[in-house]
């Protein structure tokens, strides 16, 4: 019972990328921005990634996981300001 | 033995492809008399201008023995090798990435598939990811060949990132993760007393459930500081259906020398809730259905400091190699548990001193961009 309702949020969310509503998904990522794509020039900056050494994160991210009771929803949330 | 393999991690960012950059390190880890170290290869490559393809080659070489073995068990060696392939698709705003990694031992196999989608919003001010991985393990215990269990493993992530100003991107994330089958590790074991032995108390096997849900939230922000650094954080939730409560945070600070130096610094602690079924010392064996005595299991805190510095090479975007860097990166930590005790404490049975231990870690690696 308890991993249907991320099945059902995953599916629903999933559904919105790739069905109907296209005209809405549209809009949606084709909104005026309130940060301008010329002011992002600090975000651009890879001193703004979370993950900006994958290959240390993900070995941190073991050392942790194998030492440690918990697991999951660490390291940063992927995304960016799509400025490489 | 290792912990399951590594999920693949998605190495990208939303709505334009991963970076070409081939990285290669080397890594150590010394604490509670184990010693863990290996190289760790990853190499990323753009095909036209909407595929990225991406490997990565790790391994563990693992030797000593941790206060469980010293407990019951002698000294071993050991190694694990992971391997990773994964491809990148860019479609418009949208990206999607697939990635299959293997994690091999000589009495642990482990494979994964992890599929992931993130698509940006808003002006590109958001990014929307979900990911789905699913894994499937294959245990063995050494010196025993008729041991073969199974256990499989499955995720679900949701991530959003926004960026709020012109200095500050704040993500949030929520993982909830299922594991089915043989879930012990077949190498620990539980202590129960017994006043005929001459300890007091004797060791029989662990049964843990054989199953396992749980769910983590994670909230993270870094934010731009003048004279180009930066200041970031990260808080996240835990709870499973073995009883486990967890929470842990992070804060860190990034500064640049000049253009080519980049230092960063950070403190973490982690604190966790036992098991329900965890007890440092059973009253009699087969107390109860289910019984754990792995102190990853137990009530213990840990906290840990870091620091990384790098150094850049800045090339012409016209030659073949754009970027270079070169990386130092080192951690201590420091774990105190609180009710898993010493069993090499020579005190009466259930007084022995309460176990904590530090450790070391060592990251060295260079990377090029090209």
């Amino acid at each position: 019972m308890k991993q249907s309702m991320p099945i059902a949020v995953v599916t629903l969310l999933a559904s919105t990328f790739l069905s109907g509503c296209a005209s809405t998904f549209k809009e949606l990522t084709e909104i005026e921005p309130w940060v301008k794509p010329y002011e992002r020039s600090h975000l651009a900056d890879p001193i703004m990634s979370m993950n900006r050494n994958p290959v240390a994160s993900a070995y941190t991210k073991h050392v942790f996981e194998a030492r440690e009771g918990a697991r999951g929803a660490d390291g940063g949330a992927g995304g960016g300001c799509g400025c490489n | 033995m290792g912990a399951a393999c590594l999920l693949a991690m998605p190495f990208a960012d939303a709505a334009v492809l991963p970076q070409d950059r081939a990285d290669a390190m080397y890594h150590s880890y010394e604490g509670d008399g184990v010693s863990i170290d290996g190289p760790s290869i990853l190499l990323r490559k753009q095909v036209g201008d909407k595929v990225s393809l991406s490997a990565n080659y790790y391994v563990d070489s693992i030797s000593g023995a941790s206060i469980d073995v010293r407990a019951s068990a002698s000294e071993y060696k050991e190694e694990r090798t992971e391997t990773t392939v994964g491809i990148d698709y860019l479609h418009n705003k949208s990206l999607l990435n697939l990635s299959f990694t293997n994690s091999s031992e000589n009495d642990f196999e482990a494979r994964s598939l992890h599929l992931g989608i993130s698509q940006d919003f808003f002006g590109d001010l958001t990014t929307l990811s979900l990911d789905y991985s699913r894994g499937w393990d294959e245990v063995g215990r050494t010196g025993d060949e008729d041991f073969a269990e199974e256990a499989n493993r499955q995720k679900y992530g949701l991530g959003v990132t926004q960026i709020l100003t012109k200095n500050l991107i704040m993500g949030l994330k929520a993982e909830n993760i299922s594991d089915s089958g043989y879930l012990n590790n077949p190498y620990r074991f539980v202590r129960f007393l017994d006043e005929s032995s001459a300890r007091g108390y004797r060791f029989t096997t662990e049964i843990y459930p054989e199953a396992r849900t749980s769910n983590a939230f994670s909230v993270n922000a870094i934010y731009y500081l003048p004279h180009r650094a930066s200041v970031y954080g990260e808080a996240r939730l835990y709870s499973d259906t073995w009883g486990i409560d967890a929470s842990n945070v992070k804060l860190g600070y990034i500064h640049t020398f000049g253009d080519d130096w980049v230092l960063d610094v950070y403190v973490r602690h982690y604190q966790q809730d036992k098991a329900d079924f965890y007890q440092d010392l059973f009253a009699r064996e087969n107390q109860f259905n289910y019984m754990a005595r792995d102190k990853e299991l137990s009530t213990f805190s840990n906290i840990s400091a870091g620091v990384a510095v790098s150094y850049e090479w800045q090339f012409s975007q016209t030659t073949t190699i754009k970027k270079s860097s070169l990386n130092l990166e080192f951690d201590y930590m420091r774990f105190d548990y609180d009710d898993f005790r010493n069993l090499l404490d020579d005190a009466p049975v259930g007084e022995e001193a309460l176990f904590s231990f530090s450790a070391t870690v060592l990251r060295l690696y260079g990377s090029i961009w090209y």
